[in-house]
């Protein structure tokens, strides 16, 4: 009996050795690379920070208190006050999450149609590969962060619409990944042997290939999130997307510009520094991810 | 090459087309009612209607789009509401300040980059190396609008050695007359070095806080182009003939390296089109990008229609000469598109 139960799949001592090998890898990249695992517990804190937020922040992220306006770091306020008197640490807590949420947010939509198109395109070939290609190449075409504005601008002004052009403008790397992927696979033996067992064509891309394209998927995203942050934050700092009074870095960066150069240098350096932690962790996180995965790619 | 340079140029025609139909969607998704806005808060129902009539936005689609395209043809990109111009004299007047920018900024980061990469490749595992990783994850991670903010707060406040971060020109100079638009040769033109001076202090810090962001990507796919030639079997042979290391390095491994970072510079002059428009806002620059921030500020939406088309002809236009370029450096290369 128990012979018969471990045969279909073999889940039994193979698998376990098999995820206790990716686990000694992991173990073994990371120890031979303590960037990466100094990355990974960075990002684990921008993540608690990001849903605890609100409940960590000291003071009220809103409060204005005219009389301690531009206040320089103190013991009080960690990180100073800006103009109306608004603890910036509190500030750029509470930021975290409405800035990783849109990364997160327009990431999650261009993996999910970007590579849905893609695994299409790669499978069917022929005129669906034709047309999306052609809008791959097209959206490609424009200066990205120029086509995201022109957008925003189109759209209306709003933090939603600011996470669809970032998700827009993100589309044609996952095509392309998601594509090639396919496209290289769609004859393997494998998927020869589940056509003949009978699966629907959509079956076979669904389930057998379509998990086969999830690795480099992977560190497309984490490459993508920093600059989906980056962009974000940059399209507020030009005035698009979120309003005034929340607290979002890109927007708290431009409200200190002015003060930067008359000395008031902490307005703008806090969120702007953490917004810099938190793209540089998502590189390095990135870049960990690939040596992981592929390893001849290793730069 | 002549065939080969003209087929690229017919193969970016697909792209173009693109390009106007993505502006006319984005135009017509227009947030309201562009009529009643044209027409201003205080108009008359009769009045919208006019307008309506008058820009054509009662005719069928595809109608708009031939007017469009006619609207194009013509060179017409329609009225800057804020300040009353065309937008396409607005856009010329103002492009050789941002592609002055833009250009030195590339100048410098390529400078600094290729023999940063080149170091680098020639000695992995040294400091050089180790710098240059640091520069290259550092370099992409800035926020550009933070990194001028920086250097703007280091550079004019705290150590006074640079102007005020605001426009081209301080405003005791006055512009020189216009040959290039391009400050710093039309100073040199009319032989005022005084004024040269000032124009290039104006520069120093934008020009730095663009550079800096783009020799990132530069150096590391120099770097990583350099790896693969200097350990391939052609650079082996070279150095096993006796060749000199300096004529191996440079004849022969970087001319096979630049091929890989020529096809990247597409990418990089995407982000650099796209930090132009932050780095604008940041240093009061009168260029196009700033051009229309402010029209985006005012709802004043046809200089930002005009932009987004200028800045993505001006992409394909970069995109086919990087091509071109390409087949220069490697006259091997066939273009199939």
């Amino acid at each position: 009996m128990s012979n018969t139960a471990t045969l279909p799949g073999t889940p039994g001592p193979a698998s376990v050795s098999s995820s206790a090998a990716t686990l000694r890898h992991v173990r073994y990249v990371l120890g031979e690379n303590p960037v990466t695992a100094g990355a990974f517990a960075l990002f684990a804190a921008f993540v608690l920070v990001a849903l605890f937020g609100p409940w960590i922040a000291p003071y009220d992220p809103l409060a204005t208190n005219a009389a301690s306006a531009l206040r320089g770091p103190s013991a009080a306020h960690w990180f100073g006050t800006d103009q109306l008197g608004r603890d910036i640490l509190s500030r750029v807590i509470v930021a975290t999450g409405l800035d990783f949420g849109m990364a997160v947010a327009a990431v999650f939509i261009s993996f999910a149609l970007g590579s849905a198109l893609g695994a299409c395109a790669g499978y069917y070939g022929g005129w669906i590969d034709r047309t999306v290609s052609r809008f791959a190449d097209t959206i490609m075409a424009f200066p990205l962060f120029v086509l995201a504005m022109a957008i925003v601008a189109a759209l209306g002004n709003s933090v939603a619409n600011i996470i669809y052009a970032t998700a827009i403008i993100n589309l044609p790397f996952y095509i392309r990944v998601a594509r090639g992927e396919i496209n290289v696979r769609r004859n393997a033996g494998f998927v020869e042997a589940a056509r003949l067992s009978g699966n629907s064509e959509a079956r076979i891309l669904a389930l057998h290939l379509f998990p086969n394209i999830l690795p480099p998927i992977m560190v497309q995203i984490s490459l993508n999130m920093g600059w989906a942050i980056l962009n974000a934050a940059g399209l507020s700092f030009i005035g698009l997307g979120v309003r005034p009074p929340q607290p979002e870095w890109g927007i708290m960066v431009a409200e200190g510009a002015s003060y930067m150069i008359s000395g008031e240098w902490w307005v703008s350096f806090f969120p702007g520094v953490v917004l810099m932690l938190a793209v540089f962790c998502f590189n390095l996180l990135g870049d960990g991810l690939r040596d992981m995965i592929d390893p001849r790619r290793r730069t | 090459m002549w065939q080969l340079i003209g087929r690229r140029a017919l193969a970016a025609i697909p792209n173009v087309i693109g390009i106007v139909v993505v502006t006319f969607v984005l135009t017509r998704a227009l947030p309201g009612d562009p009529a009643a806005f044209y027409a201003g808060p205080a108009a008359t129902q009769e009045a919208v209607e006019q307008i309506r009539t008058k820009l054509g936005l009662d005719q069928p689609l595809w109608r708009q789009f031939i007017d469009y395209l006619g609207d194009l043809a013509r060179g017409d990109l329609g009225l800057s509401l804020s300040t009353g111009q065309q937008v396409l004299d607005e856009i010329l007047r103002r492009l050789p300040a941002s592609l002055e920018l833009t250009l030195l900024a590339l100048l410098v980061a390529c400078v600094i980059a290729l023999p940063l990469g080149i170091l680098a490749a020639t000695r992995p595992g040294s400091w050089v190396d180790h710098a240059c990783r640091l520069i290259t994850t550092l370099g992409v991670s800035l926020p550009i609008f933070f990194t001028g903010l920086l250097l703007a707060y280091v550079f004019y406040y705290l150590l006074g050695v640079a102007p005020p971060p605001v426009g081209r020109l301080d405003s005791m100079f006055s512009p020189p007359p216009q040959w290039t638009g391009f400050y710093l040769i039309d100073s040199l033109i009319a032989g005022d070095l005084a004024l040269f001076r000032a124009a290039a202090a104006q520069m120093v810090l934008p020009v730095a806080t663009l550079a800096i962001f783009v020799l990132a990507p530069i150096a590391r796919m120099t770097r990583a182009a350099m790896l693969g030639v200097l350990s391939s079997d052609f650079v082996r042979t070279a150095r096993a003939s006796g060749l000199s290391s300096g004529t191996v390095l440079y004849k022969y491994a970087f001319r096979n390296a630049m091929l890989p970072v020529v096809t990247t510079m597409g990418m990089v002059f995407s982000f650099m089109l796209g930090s132009n428009v932050v780095i604008e806002k940041v240093f009061a620059w009168p260029g196009i990008g700033s051009f229309a921030v402010d029209a985006l500020m005012q709802s004043d939406y046809a200089p930002v229609q005009g932009f987004v088309l200028v800045m993505a002809l001006l992409f394909v236009a970069i995109n086919l000469m990087i091509d071109i370029l390409y087949t220069v450096i490697d006259p091997r290369v066939t273009i199939d598109a």
